[in-house]
């Protein structure tokens, strides 16, 4: 018979016993529970929400925004600026990477009273207006502004209504038939009073590329 | 509607709900920790890991317990994230490095959940999900049971027993954290959140451009991080992210997650020593600060002020568009209310008031209505205090809940309340008198000194929420930051289950006319006094240096 263990040892040697049972039980068995049942249930959304276009090709998430620029002058270039594509309904601007990248999920973190998040606001405003040939002054501030994730896929109602008249001189299209699908991927609040209103730009400007 | 009446429908709403959750959730958390029964699962579980559960510990055996669970909960992960590389659903990332698994090993088991790292480009799903989400589960019980312990010590008399840890521990996990966990998980898949072990995958869009969609088990790992106010992240953006967060809705219910235990643990208590008047007077005074917070919150966030928002028009710099200023100042006020940490929108860009609101409410040592447990106990170490103040004033020993408040009660409640500002004023004052340190801030001047502020007073109230453009994995960070997560956890605890023991072995005093009743508004105003004149005289003049300068600015 050998000694008994101290009393120190044994703690610990129960308490390693606990955790390998918590983990079993919270580790594995819990989140294969919630991913059989959601993957049978709601396997659209816990898959991502992923969106395809009429061909059936996936072409996004309706959760995660995306950038719509013109194809670079010079592709070997990294320094070349990304331009607007004035085809499409323009994004926020956005922090996760060089731009809507779900590989860096991130803000800027500038202050509020940080000189470059100033001067990117300010570069911001002349540059939707001249885009979108508004008045600088009428820019709503979610267009001058990076949202918390980079990957918000959401534009307030005023600054789609800003981009209609360019989108549909881009495209060829009536304001009328712009504005229409707009206001159908504008998301009233949640139960109608949790949060706030938003345009859906990978929505709105998949349903675009299906408009002739 | 407009922004402002929806603003306070969604408050009103989430007063409502846990309001409605108070009793039963309440009454439910009280009986798992007082009944004699086991279930059939957990009886099965006391056998595994060798434990007798009907014999209680003292105080001693039960911190040894905690300490040893949580030393072999540190060293687990720790091995977990350097293995990384040859563990399954790795999605090909290599070993997370030395100081940076030390310190988010730390983070996890401390319930703070700082995160050095951007999980999205570090963590492959087995670690987030065997490792981080456990913790998340067993470092929100913990805090239940140490609080257990000193609820017994006033409703228990001439004993050395305060309960079992490990029948607690288990209790606390099966019966209440996972049946809920389970619920709400699948609400939030139902309304977009993911599940899925996918990794990136790659698709062409309209654009022209190739972008990558994360997979993960987001949602069972969301729920837990919001009801055991853990909140770490599974992405870098945290609660902003769409795949965390997607709708109004999913935001409102993670506010609510991150609250309704806290909030319903003042009944746990009222029940326990059987006087819910007790329960009341402290929920009213979580309910106070956390109603004038997110009041003050909201007030600073729609109305622009800085440099840079005011140039924008709006302070949605870092907020999203579905969210808006109403429901982030919601969630940013809980979120550091609540040593929760979890943020659907950058603090580093908040207001200059946002940012200060957000400061202070961590400054409160995480009591309105704090973490799971450990919220709970700092309102009644400070109630002790509170009543030991009025004692002082008429000159008569002072008593709480039948329990004397002698020297060795008072020593260990002042101990308490001094540990953690020494923490992060120290830590601060350390990291600002090193030029290398220093530099590591992204902002300049009065706010990046508040990112050092901040980080200290988040690591060492086990927040973890950041102003997040500070720099922090370096190895001395990593450092800094993990000790002050360390001692801001363990150092409390152990005077509050000094002060369990200390309780528990005394004899009742019967209520004399000379008692101080504790349930009545008055107690309810002092207390909130002693509250805020502790908090306020500890960290006025670092409050002065960082959000208030850059206020008048």
């Amino acid at each position: 018979m050998s000694k008994p263990l101290p009393t120190s040892v044994r703690t610990h040697l129960t308490a390693l016993r606990a955790l390998l049972v918590m983990t079993v039980i919270l580790g594995v068995l819990y989140p294969l529970l919630v991913t059989g049942v959601s993957q049978v249930a709601f396997s659209q959304k816990a898959n991502g929400s992923v969106v395809k276009s009429a061909d059936g090709k996936e072409i996004g998430s309706s959760l995660l925004g995306q950038n719509y620029n013109l194809p670079k002058k010079n592709p070997n270039d990294p320094n070349e600026q990304a331009q607007p594509d004035p085809q499409w309904f323009q994004p926020r601007p956005s922090a996760a990477g060089t731009g809507y990248d779900p590989h860096g999920s991130s803000a800027s973190n500038l202050g509020p009273n940080s000189d470059d998040l100033l001067k990117a606001v300010n570069d911001r405003r002349a540059a939707a207006a001249a885009f979108d040939g508004v008045d600088a002054a009428s820019v709503p501030p979610d267009a001058l502004t990076a949202s918390g994730s980079g990957l918000d896929p959401h534009i307030s109602p005023a600054y789609a209504k800003e981009q209609v008249a360019r989108v549909a001189k881009a495209r060829g299209l009536s304001t009328d038939t712009v504005s229409a699908l707009v206001a159908k991927y504008t998301e009233a609040r949640s139960l109608g009073f949790l949060g706030d209103p938003g345009v859906n730009v990978v929505l709105l400007n998949k349903a675009l590329s299906e408009t002739k | 509607m407009s922004s402002t009446l929806a603003g306070w429908l969604q408050a009103l709403a989430l007063v409502g709900a846990l309001a409605l959750c108070y009793r039963p959730l309440g009454d439910y958390i009280a009986k798992l920790l007082t009944t004699a029964k086991h279930l059939r699962v957990e009886r099965g579980i006391y056998k595994t890991i060798g434990v007798d559960g009907d014999a209680d510990q003292r105080w001693p055996v039960y911190l040894r317990s905690v300490l040893a669970f949580s030393l072999v909960s540190v060293l687990f992960l720790y091995l977990l994230q350097r293995i990384q590389n040859h563990l399954m659903l790795s999605l090909g990332f290599k070993a997370v490095g030395e100081h940076g698994a030390w310190n988010t090993a730390i983070s996890f088991v401390t319930n703070t959940n700082w995160q050095d790292y951007a999980g999205e480009a570090t963590l492959g799903h087995t670690v987030q999900m065997a490792g981080l989400a456990v913790q998340n589960f067993v470092s929100a019980a913990v805090g239940i049971a140490v609080v257990a312990t000193l609820i017994r010590g006033f409703t228990r008399s001439r004993t050395d027993r305060v309960g079992n840890f490990w029948v607690d521990l288990t209790r606390i996990c099966l019966r209440l954290l996972l049946p809920l966990s389970v619920v709400f998980a699948l609400v939030l898949v139902a309304n977009g959140v993911i599940q899925n072990f996918h990794g990136f995958h790659d698709l062409a869009t309209l654009g022209g451009d190739t972008q990558s969609i994360p997979g993960g088990p987001v949602a069972s790992q969301e729920v837990i991080k919001e009801l055991g106010t853990n909140g770490g992240g599974f992405f870098n953006a945290n609660s902003a992210h769409p795949f965390e967060n997607p709708t109004g809705f999913t935001n409102w219910l993670e506010v609510f997650l991150l609250l309704v235990i806290s909030f319903s643990l003042p009944r746990t208590f009222g029940k326990m020593i059987g006087d819910h008047r007790q329960g009341y007077a402290i929920v009213s005074v979580m309910g106070i600060f956390w109603a004038g917070s997110a009041a003050l919150m909201t007030f600073f966030e729609t109305h622009a002020s800085g440099v840079a928002l005011k140039a924008a028009g709006a302070a949605m710099e870092g907020k999203e568009v579905r969210f808006g200023p109403w429901a982030t100042s919601l969630f940013a006020s809980s979120t550091t209310l609540t040593s929760t940490g979890a943020v659907d929108g950058a603090h580093d860009s908040l207001t200059p008031g946002g940012g200060g609101v957000a400061i202070f409410d961590m400054m409160l040592g995480e009591i309105a209505p704090g973490g799971t447990g450990s919220g709970l106990y700092g309102m009644l170490v400070l109630a002790i205090v509170a009543v030991f103040v009025a004692g002082l004033m008429v000159g008569r020993t002072p008593e709480y809940l039948g329990k004397k408040l002698g020297g060795r009660e008072m020593k260990f409640a002042s101990l308490y309340i001094l540990t953690t500002p020494a923490i992060v004023l120290v830590g601060t004052g350390v990291a600002m008198a090193l030029p290398g340190e220093r530099a590591n801030m992204l902002n300049s001047g009065a706010h990046g000194f508040s990112e050092v502020l901040y980080a200290f007073t988040s690591a060492g109230n086990n927040n973890g929420s950041a102003f997040a453009g500070i720099t922090v994995t370096s190895p001395w960070w990593d450092t800094a930051l993990g000790l002050a997560m360390v001692f801001g956890r363990f150092l409390p605890m152990i005077f509050v289950l000094a002060l369990a023991g200390s309780l528990a072995q005394q004899q009742p005093v019967p209520a004399t006319e000379g008692t101080l009743p504790t349930h009545k508004p008055l107690f309810v105003g002092l207390l909130s006094g002693v509250v805020l004149i502790v908090v306020g005289l500890t960290y006025f003049p670092a409050l002065a240096l960082g959000p208030l300068a850059e206020g008048l600015h």
